[in-house]
């Protein structure tokens, strides 16, 4: 069972201190959504845990190992990792970019092995891209580039995913369809980290929030817990309504406050 | 469905390579048959097997056989370059020429030729045109960390190429041996005239040295389509893969530089032409990308030959001619993007 571990993470750029966390965690099994407003440090902590931003001071760790102790490629195979920018450089096929997610496996493009051939399949009909897949990327919308993205990921078959605000600029149908595709990722035994801007969505498929303001995490437990008008105030500045019903907790957003 | 999707890919760029070196072949043999004394078959299969006239000898293996493969090689070594810097920028406008990069390396060759380094050793001329190439493409590739914005990445090449330029005039001043115009514009605008298979061999190590590790490295092009966080995600060793790229076309690009002076706009055309046929993956572009490359240089060769101009057309001029259109094209062609 793969677990992502951090200790005391401290992120500085000059004089800022961009993170300062004292703990965090990710277990295969669970999908854990990172809240908070912009510059809240929620991509420098991604990129902190996966080793690519410079820490002042504390540990990540994957299975008790340390994270600068990876290769590119071993890590590649424990964490997959969709950043908030997306770049696609040519009009390469959905087959072929999705292919991508191999690279850590040692495939290559246009010749990919039975088992790479068979996991991009596989990840391409879980994405339901199966229609698309010889399209070029170029000629997508935004909705279908995403689920080409996830897929990737999903192809690399790594035990964990790390996804920075995978719903940004979907309709509300493709934001659910991107969740339920996180979630499903979660019930096959993954683990993913997921920071969402969607907090409705986030309450109802999340099992547990952490919540981030100034660099540091100020909440952490799961949607009943810790979400509530008062903290969409504290973390937000946003005035709103959170009451619990029988399918979830019912947020409302109303205003600045 | 998909699984044949990527077999019919493949089948296509095998042919696609099985092509391209056949017109490489037949492109060869034409370039040693044609000229101003035109050698039919025979007399040319004569001349390769060393029979026949002693004329028809020389003009194969002194004159016409070196400068063709000198052609072909410079070709395939720039379009191999363009090709692999175009996937580690991500750019299609990326290409040695319009990078500086030839320049630069043309500028070191002209110093290490007239300030007399070469009578030292011959071997100092390739090494000076690379050390030059070197300079520029680990000055872009530092660049290209910190400006993300390509047009930015395009300015700084035409800087290198102007500052070049202007420091090869400073040297037809300053230079202790006799250097002469028509010397200056052999170098600044590329030419196979008169080439040896004593400089061939003087030059093709290194140039293919420079090749293989742009083809040993060329997986990591494929994902730096994803930008570069995403590929250093998906498992690309990012700093192995720019040195590995900065010294592949350095290698390349100078070492074709000290056979054939500067050709510019090579490595733009031949990419560009491939890609579609690759589906667009800079890895599988590589290859091709050099064969077409050498093929268009050949067939440029033959057209400087045969034009019927009172002085000889430089190889660069006819390259420059073909390649800027293609170039301007491109540009012009671009949504705007950063």
């Amino acid at each position: 069972m793969t677990e992502l571990r951090a200790e005391g993470l401290v992120v500085r750029a000059a004089d800022a201190t961009l993170l300062d966390i004292t703990s965090i965690r990710l277990q295969a099994g669970e999908l854990v959504a990172i809240l908070g407003p912009n510059g809240a440090g929620k991509t420098t902590l991604l990129r902190a845990l996966l080793g690519m931003n410079k820490t002042a001071a504390g540990t990540a760790e994957i299975d008790g190992r340390d994270i600068s102790n990876f290769s590119a490629s071993e890590r590649a195979r424990s964490v997959s990792y969709l950043p908030q920018q997306r770049p696609l450089a040519w009009p390469n096929t959905v087959f072929d970019v999705v292919s991508l997610g191999r690279f850590a496996h040692g495939a290559t493009l246009g010749r990919l092995s039975a088992k790479d051939a068979e996991a991009v399949e596989t990840a391409i009909v879980s994405c339901d891209l199966q229609h698309l897949a010889r399209r070029e990327v170029d000629t997508l919308s935004g909705g279908e580039l995403a689920r080409v993205h996830l897929a990737r990921a999903f192809a690399t078959r790594a035990p964990l995913l790390i996804a920075d605000e995978p719903l940004a600029e979907l309709d509300p149908r493709h934001q659910w369809r991107i969740a339920e595709l996180l979630k499903s990722f979660v019930a096959d035994g993954g683990g993913a980290l997921a920071v969402l801007h969607e907090v409705a969505i986030a309450s109802r498929v999340a099992d547990r929030l952490i919540w981030m303001k100034s660099g540091e995490i100020v909440a952490e437990g799961t949607p009943v817990e810790t979400l509530s008008a008062e903290r969409l105030q504290e973390v937000y500045g946003v005035r709103g309504t959170v009451t619990s019903t029988e399918r979830g907790l019912d947020v409302r957003i109303e205003g600045v406050s | 469905m998909t699984r044949s999707s990527a077999v019919s890919n493949a089948a296509s760029g095998r042919a696609l390579l099985v092509g391209l070196t056949l017109a490489g072949i037949v492109a060869i043999i034409a370039a040693c048959s044609l000229g101003t004394t035109p050698l039919g078959l025979g007399r040319l299969l004569d001349g390769l097997a060393m029979r026949g006239a002693q004329g028809d000898q020389i003009v194969v293996w002194d004159i016409r056989l070196p400068r063709t493969l000198t052609a072909y090689v410079v070709g395939a070594a720039l379009g191999m370059s363009g090709a692999a810097l175009q996937g580690l920028l991500r750019n299609p406008l990326a290409e040695p020429g319009v990078l500086g990069v030839t320049s630069s390396a043309s500028l070191f060759a002209t110093f290490a030729l007239y300030y007399g380094l070469t009578v030292s050793s011959p071997f100092l001329l390739p090494i000076f045109a690379i050390t030059g190439a070197l300079a520029a493409t680990g000055l872009l590739a530092l660049a290209a960390v910190r400006i993300s914005s390509v047009v930015t990445l395009i300015l700084l090449g035409v800087g290198l190429s102007s500052f070049s330029a202007a420091a090869m005039s400073l040297l037809l001043n300053l230079a202790p041996n006799p250097f002469s115009l028509s010397d200056m514009i052999n170098w600044m605008l590329g030419s196979v005239a008169n080439r040896s298979f004593e400089d061939l061999k003087l030059g093709a190590p290194f140039l293919f040295l420079g090749m293989a590790v742009l083809m040993s490295h060329r997986r990591g092009l494929s994902a730096l389509t994803l930008g570069e966080e995403a590929a250093s995600a998906a498992g690309l060793d990012l700093r192995r893969q720019r040195i590995a790229v900065v010294l592949g076309a350095g290698l390349a690009t100078g070492a074709s530089v000290a056979l054939a002076g500067a050709i510019g706009f090579v490595g733009i055309v031949s990419p560009h032409i491939v890609r579609r046929w690759v589906n667009h993956d800079p890895a599988r572009s590589l290859l091709p990308s050099a064969l077409l490359a050498g093929l268009f240089l050949v067939v440029a060769d033959i057209g400087v030959r045969l034009l019927p101009t009172s002085s000889e057309l430089k190889l660069g001029v006819v390259a420059a001619l073909l390649g800027a259109p293609v170039f301007i094209w491109i540009a012009a062609r671009r949504r705007v993007s950063p």
